[in-house]
């Protein structure tokens, strides 16, 4: 029998990441029941923890695990049985090897903020925070390459080397506070993936510690790994397979410089065409950002950012010499013109650049002024980004919920956020329907569900729409051969009737 | 066993009555399997290309050389530059691009755009009980669920039989200059390399061959000319710049590792750190070709040193026998990271009929 944790689901964001509140709704998320024997058990187990770790590292005090009840997805909370803050690789492999043997689920965390649910605790199981581990083990410039514990901000993993004119490519929103341990286990990207990647592009080994124990090494510093890329499957599997410790990141140069251009057009079409042929042409901005009127004008009146009222609007960012950004940008001039927009304003200097940024960083902020909203995270092919568009907001109407869109247009990483009323009875429903609906669509013209938020809770009922039984089962079989008791997360990424039988084993 | 459709390939798994040896066109196969032959040939043709979104979807036995036609058709390609090792490694026939996938075939611009299993966003294969999977699909963005993708790239059809892949693919550059450094022994040639890798220059291929550096850059073609002189300023030793055709020849040689074909002896692909791979090659002796600023390094020696190699390596990287007799053709694993893949394999692979021994 599932059982109900939390209620409700409201979304407003902040500068950089976004803030979920509770609400007093009566949407609830099913989890499975926690085992009365381990609550039971909970001295004997606590106990144990303090046997491997200091004493400062096993919490077990209920209103200190108020702090680990969730994470960015708010909504949904549940106190853990315990949380552990080991500080070293033998630590975690003592605390993992512990809870094997007493058949404990443990939850791995870095800094808490998936908006997926990733590190939603259950209340049988024990949270593992990498916060501690928070070092800077190597830095080799000459092989380009940093190791970090994986408890390291990401945004501190490049503030380590800047001063040698290096950065860490991956830069999700959250970047002052996510984990990098969080980043490999959600394959995070980033608003400046077009170019460089995501995290499963610029990871080059790590430590890896199985729920059993066992410690181990995938890849390394060298030119490439041997063997199957075990190293690929374990990025990106929400902490299903194994708690990443250690880790080697590519670091690259940084490039001369950047600037961003903003271009206005009068159909969603029109500006869907102009992404096209700028990626058909060659060149590779680090990003194309795009936003709907929705968005612009509610950016417009919160942070005063000067844009045009349009349909839609591109902000692409070149990098490189001054010449070559000159270069770069005479081109997608011409591109643009060919397109007749209704305004195309390129940065004179560092104050235009940011003030072109302005509004697409504050338009989270902004919608929220406005309402509750809920963002979404699908991918799309571009080619089908005024299709999409379009139905977009033919389901608005039908649902009766307002949606802005502001997304990675480069890449066909859709934000798409539907406002709503949390204190409106219905209204989180209907929401919650339409983002399904939305999903549904990104999966019916070739995307995905999720493009770099995760699917943790929040879309693991959704993966049927994207997978047959077969597709989940072989990705089943991985966590079968990594983690057999079925430990490590359990309730996460698969639905719950899909993964039952094995959990129950 | 030739199955024309991805039902008859599931088909022809389901129904195996023993090991199978998988192969495209068998250009680039270098473990040692047994098993009635399973030609992936007739799996062939372009099933969606956007050149807009630079997306292609493709069957798995299509030739690679109809892959890379159809891409110059939109001026644009696979970034990530597989190899040909038909003349390395003595083979006919025609690569297809599961082959490719299978073997995460990467060439020079990997310093730059990474390797095959980085371009690739889907993957249609058919495990060993013959069940149809799909994992990925063909958008740029994608953490729905585990990344089989990588994990199939590189399997060598120890896991599945690819039967459709998808790719992110790159519009051809406008330009590409090669700067070739003379006069510099191994040790500070490579130094050279890490030296273009660490600028901001966006170095695309980064090799050492027959005694020379080169260093390319590609894109547009004020951007290339800048570069290459803010280079050409940064580099010790004796340098001319080569453009165009003359360039991409240049490449094509370190890509396809050219200076080996033909010649007798043992040839291993090592994978190093940049720092330590002048000493390690040093140690060992023989003649290399150095890719990845000297994160790969193709070296020819004598048949018979497979100890001596893979001792020399332990600690700096791994060795691969990619063409020789007798050794282990894959590195060894330690027993942990051994044991995942051999429980991945009996799972994918119940009966283990795929490529038996392939890989360890």
């Amino acid at each position: 029998m599932p059982v109900t944790v939390g209620v409700g689901i409201l979304l407003v964001s902040r500068e950089n990441w976004l803030y979920l509140f509770t609400n007093q709704g009566e949407t609830a998320m099913e989890m499975p029941l926690p085992d009365t024997a381990i609550l039971s058990a909970k001295a004997r187990i606590v106990a144990r923890l303090r046997g491997v770790l200091p004493p400062d590292a096993v919490i077990d005090d209920l209103a200190e695990l108020r702090a680990y009840e969730c994470d960015a997805l708010t909504a949904y909370r549940c106190p853990p049985l315990a949380a552990v803050l080991p500080r070293t690789t033998e630590e975690v492999a003592a605390v993992l090897r512990a809870c094997w043997e007493e058949g404990v689920p443990v939850v791995p965390r870095g800094s808490g903020t998936s908006l997926a649910g990733g590190a939603l605790p259950t209340a049988d199981s024990v949270i593992l925070g990498v916060a501690r581990m928070n070092a800077v083990l190597e830095t080799d410039y000459d092989n380009r390459f940093i190791r970090v514990q994986s408890g390291r901000t990401n945004l501190s993993v490049s503030g380590a080397v800047e001063a040698e004119g290096f950065f860490y490519a991956p830069d999700p929103s959250s970047q002052l506070a996510c984990a990098i341990a969080g980043n490999i286990a959600m394959n995070s990207g980033g608003a400046h993936c077009l170019k460089y990647g995501v995290t499963t592009n610029n990871l080059l080994g790590v430590t890896l510690v199985k729920m059993d124990g066992t410690v181990l090494t995938l890849g390394g510093p060298w030119g490439e790994a041997s063997g199957l890329d075990l190293l690929g499957v374990v990025c990106g599997s929400e902490g299903q397979l194994g708690v990443v410790t250690e880790a080697w990141l590519r670091i690259l140069p940084k490039p001369e410089g950047a600037r961003p251009v903003l271009v206005g057009f009068n159909s969603n079409e029109v500006a869907g065409a102009c992404v096209a042929d700028i990626i058909r042409a060659g060149l590779l901005p680090v990003a194309i950002e795009f936003m709907d009127r929705p968005c612009i004008r509610a950016t417009e009146a919160f942070a005063k950012a000067g844009y045009p009222d349009c349909e839609a609007l591109l902000i692409i960012e070149v990098e490189g010499s001054e010449a070559e950004i000159s270069e770069q940008l005479a081109r997608i001039r011409q591109i643009a013109l060919a397109h007749d927009p209704v305004e195309f304003r390129e940065a004179a200097d560092e104050a235009q650049a940011k003030r072109i940024w302005l509004g697409r960083k504050s338009a989270f902020g902004a919608m929220g002024q406005i309402n509750d909203y809920m963002c979404l995270d699908g991918t799309i092919p571009v080619s089908s980004l005024p299709h999409v568009l379009r139905r977009i907001g033919e389901m608005s109407v039908e649902f009766g919920l307002d949606v802005g869109n502001v997304f990675h247009a480069g890449d066909g990483n859709m934000h798409p956020l539907i406002l709503f009323d949390a204190n409106k009875p219905g209204d989180l429903e209907k929401c919650e329907a339409f983002g399904a609906e939305i999903l549904k669509l990104c999966v019916e013209v070739g995307g995905c569900l999720t493009g770099e938020h995760g699917v943790g809770i929040e879309k693991r009922d959704l993966m049927s729409v994207q997978f047959a039984p077969a597709d989940m089962e072989a990705q089943m079989r991985v966590k079968d051969v990594f983690d057999p008791k079925w430990l490590l997360n359990p309730a996460k990424v698969f639905p719950l009737a899909t993964s039952a039988t094995r959990r129950a084993g | 066993m030739r199955p024309v459709t991805e039902a008859e390939l599931a088909e022809a798994i389901a129904g195996a009555a023993g090991p199978l040896l998988v192969r495209g066109g068998g250009t680039r196969t270098i473990g040692r399997a047994v098993g009635e032959v399973l030609e992936t040939g007739g799996l062939s043709g372009v099933e969606l290309y956007e050149p807009g979104a630079l997306t292609l979807v493709v069957r798995a036995g299509t030739p690679l050389a109809e892959v890379e036609a159809t891409l110059a058709g939109d001026r644009q390609r696979l970034a990530f530059e597989p190899p040909d090792l038909r003349g390395l490694l003595g083979r006919e026939g025609v690569s297809t691009i599961g082959g490719v996938v299978a073997a995460n075939a990467s060439g020079p611009r990997r310093v730059q755009v990474g390797a095959c299993r980085d371009a690739l966003l889907g993957v249609r294969f058919v495990d060993g009980a013959g069940n149809v999977v799909k994992n990925g699909g063909r958008v740029m963005k994608n953490v729905t669920g585990y990344d089989l993708v990588k994990l199939l790239a590189g399997s060598h059809g120890t896991l599945g039989v690819l039967s459709e892949v998808s790719f992110k693919v790159q519009a051809l550059p406008e330009a590409e200059a090669t700067l070739v450094i003379e006069g510099l022994d191994d040790a500070t040639g490579l130094a050279m390399l890490r030296k273009a890798l660490g600028s901001p220059f966006d170095i695309s291929g980064a090799a050492r061959e027959g005694g020379r550096s080169l260093v390319r850059v590609e894109g547009m073609a004020g951007s290339v000319a800048y570069r290459t002189g803010q280079l050409k300023a940064l580099m010790a030793g004796d340098v001319t710049v080569v453009e165009g055709a003359e360039s991409a020849a240049l490449w094509r040689r370190v890509r396809d590792v050219t200076a080996f074909a033909g010649r007798p002896g043992a040839v291993w692909r090592l994978a190093l750190v940049p720092t330590a791979a002048a000493g390690v090659v040093a140690a060992i002796g023989g003649e290399a070709v150095w890719d990845w600023g000297g994160g790969l390094a193709w070296l020819l020696v004598p048949e018979g040193q497979a100890e001596a190699v893979r001792a020399t390596v332990a600690g700096s990287g791994h060795a691969t026998l990619i063409r020789g007799e007798g050794a282990v053709v894959f590195p060894p694993e330690a027993a942990e990271v051994a044991a995942l893949g051999a429980g991945l394999r009996a799972r994918f692979d119940p009966r283990n009929i795929l490529n038996r021994g392939m890989m360890g």
